[in-house]
Parts: structure tokens; C-alpha cells; sequence
């Protein structure tokens, strides 16, 4: 066994491990952490198979942004989970009906009748230097230039939208008026007030 | 390395309007409440600049540009000349409505553009992935702005149904796309074309094909995916159901010509029974349902339903005739509909929707000249003779009858008979009726000018159809 395959057999057993964790964890928040194990790991199995900079941005998007931003919401809600439980036997049956059922219409459909390594050889190793990133880059700024603009051109609608949509101008709101902040001189704060010293009282 | 730099000409006029957009956006925030015709000004100008634009670069070359994704031939030329003209009319007749509502934003006019934007997108891709961007550009733009009067808890409700509803519709045509690309291994319509050819076509691409037809379905409104339709229309404010029920029909035309006539040719037999469905379906309903509204809003939305049945007719055929009837007719639908719609803007006032058909009664006697428009609008939407709607409706059928639908035909006939019984039952309530208010209609000159050029865009190209005719067939060259 290589060296590769080590690596692979144990980024895939922690994934597996956590994904499994993570739907049987009673805890939504451990849920959460569960499953940005399972990402992180398979993130790991994206760069060993070369495919580095979809490994990362998957750590950096789903890890980093979409799993931290799903944790707040779950902590902010603070969902009791108790009621949800509750039937868990008497819908056992099919659930486990539908869960056979769809392993077995998957297996039809993925099976490795179409998928094993003998119908689709692993991918050849790329030359030594070569980075992906640079290849993404390349036709993302040339050949989908275009495309790449008009989503550019969507997220700048959506900022528009999102902001016509919640921005309320309300009287009686202490705004921060930083030119008026630093404008600010030491006499318009400060008042220098001569005194006689006090003798202090027992 | 080094790289190409590709011809951008073809793709000037949405640089401007990009461009444009960004301007206005900024402007616009230097700018007091009561200074926001200046905003106005900017977007009209910038309208008038693509529309001249485009009108200067266009022939009759096909022309593919940034690397075969974008295309400009002559039907994206006629389709964005219309979408700035009605996008145009819109705006005239929106922005009374808007100033009495608290509504005249820069954003309306920054999310205008930007919709119109994503509609020219739209209507010269050749690329599945820019037919998409476009799209959702669009469909963003319009969730924003159905929503824009954000406390009427029905303007809200609309926008919610459309936005979960459109989310879907994206999600069922991508899935599509997505299977496409999986079997040709392209996202261009054109070597997609030629890899169905190539490789043929079994049931994985029977299934990719009725997922882009469902997603496109939704988009357009037909039956059985209509269900957002009416209750958008009714809850947007009425001068956004203007802009929403125009402009983005044309859009939504280029997509499934460009997807399923251009891209998917070769399969032209599957995706042809399942319109057929869909456009039975939507001339049934529409017309029927039509029949039991009061609100005239609704009744209206209903009449886009059963419209956009006999567009999905002249799409179905599958001929060169067949797009080019469909082409006509989206383009009648669109001015028709604006003037609809344009008609209750009419009517409105401040505190006051006068959405509903009662507020249609008597409008002889309050103003013969909207009674008028309002004649000439609802003669053209029931197809009788020697009106716009009327010519639509006979390239329509004469496409059917020439690839032997004649059932086809006979049915859509049916139903727009049964649908003429509500556009009339509207002429009597104008003509016949006692008005239940009598307020003056008070709207000013620019918008009286661009209604009353509607209604005489409907009459004259009633009586001579064959400038439109030519230009349409012109356009189609699959």
C-alpha cells in the first residue's frame, strides 16, 4: 500500500466518521462542527487528487464562511430538539424503507459497474509545477471573461437590492459623523478648570 | 501566454449600459428626493443611447464574439430594440405612479436597468452559462423591485412567492443545463447541436429536455407553472407589473428559441409534445379563469397566461414560420399587455389603485381618449380583425395548420372566443356603464403621449402588418 493510499484510507474513514456523527449527534451544534470535519477531510482527498485549489477554496467558502455562519444561526435560535424526537420507533420502519430504497436506486445509478477503476482509470499526475490555480485562472479571465463580469454585475444587483430593501433612514438616530470626529480640538472637549486643592476628609 | 483580445463591438451596447448603471448609481446618491428626475433623465437617455446603438451596429450578419458566447444576429438585434422601447415606455408610464407612492427611487430605475441589462444578456447568448447569469441578473432584479414597497404586507407576499418560485424554476432549468452539458460535454448551443447530432439522443437528454422546458415554463408562466403568476401581478405595485409583464416575455422568447430551436434542434419532437401540453393547458386556463375576475389586474395576469399559450403555439410548430409567428406575437403581447397595464396607471391616483374592473365603468364618459386606447387594447388582445393581436393570432394558426396541427389550431381558435367574452365584457363597462367616480384623470403630457402612441402602435400596425411581418421573419434564421 503506498504512502497515497494511507493518506486516502484515513481522510476517508475520518469523513465517513464524521458525516455518520454528524446526523446522529444529539446536539446541533456538534452536528455542525461534525460536518466541517467531514469537509475538511474531504477537502484533503480533493488535494490528493490534485485538485488543490478546489480543496482549498471548499475549506475557505463551506469550512471558513457557510459552516461558522450556520453555527451562529444555530446558536442564535437555540432549537430544542426534544419534540423532534420524538416518534423516533414508531417512524423507524420507513425511514429505513426509504433509506434501502434509495441505496439501492443509487447503487443502480452510481453503481461501480459505471464508476469503478476499471471503466474510469485514476487521472494521470500532472507535471511537476503545474498549478491548477494558475489554469483556473487563465480561462476564467479569458474564455469566461464575459460570464465572469455578468456575475460580477449580479452580486453588485444583489447589493443594490439588499440595501433598497433594509436601509430605513430614521429620525432620532445618533449617526457617526467621523468628519465632525476629527475636526474636534482639544477646546471643544477639554475644560481646564483651575482649582484649589482640597484637603482630604477622614 | 498570450491571448486574443476578441471583437467587442457586438457587445457595445451592454457595456453602456453597464457602464451607465454604474453612473446613475452614484449620481443618484448626490441627489435630494425631490431632485430624482434627474435619475429619470439619466436612465431614459441611457435607453435611447443602446436603442440608437444597437440600431447603428445592427445588419443582417451573424456574428459570434468572446469566444462563440455571445451571439448578434438580427432576431437579438429586433429583440433588444424592443426590450429598450417598451423598457422605455415603462418607465414614462411608472414614474406619476411612483412619485404619488413614495416609491420614486434611484434604486427602481438602477434595478430597471440592470434587469434590462440581463435581458440583453439573455436574448444574444450562445452560451448556457450566460443564458443562466442572465437570467437570474434579471430575475433578481425584478424579486427586488416587486418587493420595492417593502411595508405593503402584500407587495411582500408577492415577492416572496415569486422569489421561492423563481428559485425553483432556476434550480429545474440548471439541473437541465447541468444533464446537457453532461452529455454533449458543451455549453455552447452551437456544438451542442452537433454533438446531439453526432452521438444521438436517448432518454438522459429526454429527461435534460423536460427539465430546461419546465424551468422555462415556470419563467414564462405557462400552465401548470403559473401558479406565481397572478398573485405577482396582483400584489406588485402596478407599475412594476408594467415592467414585468413586457420587457422580460421578449427575454424569455430569445431563451427558448436559442435553447431548444437552436441548441436542442435535433430533438425538436420531444420538446414539441411537451409545449404542446403546456400551451393547451394555458389557453385553456387562462381563459377560462380569466372570465370569473373582478380585479382587473388579475383578470389581466390570466390573459398573459393564455397569451403566452399561443406563443408556446408558434414555438411548437418548429419551423422557421412557426418562430418567426411566435416572434410577432410575443412582440403584440408585449405592447398590448404595457398598455394594459398602462391603463390602470391611468386610472390611478394617489390613495387610490383602481386595480379593480369596477373602476373601469363609465371611463367614456370621465375621458373618451384613455376609453379609446382602452377600445383599440382590448380589440387587439381578443384577436378581432384588422387589429394587431388579430395578425399575431393568424401567423400563429397559419403555422400550425402548414405542419398539419390543425386540431391544434381549431382549439386555440375555441379558446380565443371564449376569451373575447372578458375583453368585451371591459368595452361594455367603459362605453355602457354610469362611472362610479368621476375624478378627472390627471396625468401629464408625456405620459398621455406615450399612451395614446401605444394604442395607435396597436391600430397602425393593425392596418399594416407587413412592415412588423417582415421584420419578424427577417429576424428568424435557424
Amino acid at each position: 500500500m503506498s504512502f497515497e493510499q494511507i493518506l486516502f484510507y484515513i481522510f476517508a474513514t475520518v469523513a465517513v466518521v464524521g458525516a455518520l456523527r454528524m446526523i446522529t449527534t444529539p446536539n446541533p451544534v456538534h452536528a455542525a462542527l461534525y460536518l466541517v470535519l467531514t469537509f475538511f477531510n474531504v477537502a484533503l482527498v480533493w488535494i490528493l487528487l490534485e485538485a488543490e485549489f478546489l480543496g482549498l477554496l471548499l475549506i475557505l467558502v463551506y469550512v471558513g464562511a457557510v459552516m461558522i455562519l450556520f453555527l451562529f444561526v444555530v446558536m442564535m435560535l437555540d432549537i430544542n430538539t426534544a419534540p423532534m424526537r420524538e416518534g423516533f420507533v414508531r417512524n423507524l420502519p420507513v425511514g429505513l424503507f426509504v433509506a434501502l430504497l434509495m441505496i439501492v436506486e443509487i447503487a443502480l445509478v452510481v453503481g461501480p459497474r459505471f464508476f469503478g477503476l476499471e471503466v474510469v482509470s485514476s487521472p494521470a499526475p500532472r507535471p511537476e509545477g503545474y498549478s491548477n490555480t494558475g489554469a483556473i485562472g487563465e480561462v476564467l479571465y479569458t474564455e469566461y471573461v464575459y460570464a465572469f463580469e455578468i456575475a460580477a454585475v449580479i452580486l453588485l444587483a444583489a447589493i443594490v437590492a439588499a440595501i433598497g430593501l433594509t436601509l430605513r433612514r430614521r429620525k432620532g438616530v445618533k449617526y457617526q459623523d467621523i468628519g465632525r470626529q476629527l475636526d474636534v480640538r482639544r477646546e471643544d472637549r477639554v475644560r481646564m478648570v483651575r482649582m484649589d486643592a482640597e484637603k482630604q476628609q477622614d | 501566454m498570450t491571448m486574443e483580445m476578441p471583437n467587442l463591438v457586438p457587445v457595445l451596447p451592454e457595456i453602456v449600459v453597464l457602464a451607465m448603471t454604474c453612473l446613475i448609481l452614484v449620481v443618484d446618491l448626490f441627489l435630494r428626493d425631490d431632485q430624482r428626475d434627474v435619475t429619470y433623465l439619466l436612465t431614459q437617455a441611457t435607453l435611447v443611447v443602446a436603442f440608437a446603438l444597437t440600431w447603428a451596429l445592427g445588419d443582417d450578419q451573424v456574428r459570434l464574439t468572446l469566444f462563440g458566447s455571445v451571439v448578434n444576429d438580427p432576431l437579438s438585434d429586433v429583440l433588444k430594440l424592443f426590450i429598450y422601447l417598451l423598457t422605455f415606455m415603462t418607465f414614462v408610464f411608472a414614474r406619476p405612479y411612483m412619485k404619488e407612492r413614495g416609491l420614486h427611487t434611484g434604486e427602481y430605475y438602477v434595478l430597471g436597468l440592470l434587469g434590462v441589462l440581463g435581458m440583453m444578456v439573455m436574448v444574444s447568448s450562445y452560451s448556457m452559462l450566460l443564458m443562466y447569469l442572465g437570467l437570474e441578473l434579471l430575475s433578481l432584479s425584478l424579486y427586488a423591485l416587486v418587493s420595492l414597497n417593502r411595508d405593503s404586507t402584500r407587495c411582500s407576499e408577492a415577492a416572496m412567492k415569486y422569489l421561492v418560485l423563481g428559485a425553483v424554476a432556476s434550480g429545474m432549468l440548471l439541473y437541465g443545463m447541468s444533464l446537457i452539458y453532461g452529455l454533449t460535454g458543451s455549453l455552447n448551443v452551437i456544438e451542442i447541436s452537433h454533438a446531439i447530432v453526432r452521438d444521438g439522443a436517448d432518454l438522459p437528454m429526454v429527461v435534460a429536455v423536460a427539465f430546461v422546458v419546465v424551468g422555462l415554463a415556470f419563467k414564462l408562466g405557462a400552465v401548470p407553472f403559473h401558479m406565481w403568476l397572478p398573485d405577482v401581478y396582483e400584489g406588485a405595485p402596478t407599475a412594476i407589473t408594467a415592467y414585468l409583464s413586457a420587457a422580460p416575455k421578449l427575454a424569455g422568447f430569445a431563451l427558448f428559441v436559442r435553447l431548444l430551436a437552436e441548441g436542442l434542434g435535433p430533438v425538436t419532437a420531444e420538446w414539441q409534445q411537451m409545449l404542446m401540453v403546456l400551451a393547451v393547458l394555458s389557453l385553456f386556463l387562462g381563459n377560462v379563469v380569466a372570465i370569473a375576475q373582478t380585479s382587473f389586474k388579475r383578470m389581466l395576469a390570466y390573459s398573459t397566461i393564455s397569451h403566452i399559450g399561443f406563443v408556446l403555439l408558434g414555438l411548437l410548430a418548429g419551423t422557421n414560420d412557426g418562430y418567426s409567428a411566435a416572434l410577432f406575437y410575443v412582440v403584440a403581447y408585449a405592447l398590448m399587455s404595457l398598455g394594459g397595464f398602462a391603463t390602470i396607471l391611468y386610472l390611478a391616483r394617489r390613495g387610490t389603485e383602481a386595480e379593480s374592473l369596477d373602476d373601469l365603468r363609465g371611463l367614456n364618459d370621465r375621458n373618451p381618449f384613455a376609453a379609446f386606447t382602452v377600445l383599440i387594447l382590448m380589440f387587439s388582445m381578443a384577436g378581432i380583425p384588422f387589429t394587431l393581436g388579430f395578425w399575431a393570432k393568424l401567423a400563429v394558426l397559419r403555422a400550425l395548420v402548414q405542419v398539419d396541427f390543425v386540431w391544434l389550431a381549431v382549439f386555440a381558435v375555441v379558446m380565443s372566443v371564449i376569451g373575447a367574452f372578458y375583453y368585451l365584457r371591459v368595452l361594455k363597462m367603459v362605453y355602457f356603464d354610469k362611472p362610479v367616480e368621476t375624478a378627472p384623470l390627471a396625468r401629464g403630457l408625456d405620459f398621455r403621449l406615450v399612451f395614446g402612441a401605444n394604442g395607435l402602435a396597436i391600430l397602425g400596425l393593425g392596418l399594416y402588418p407587413a412592415g412588423l411581418v417582415a421584420l419578424c421573419a427577417g429576424a428568424i434564421n435557424v
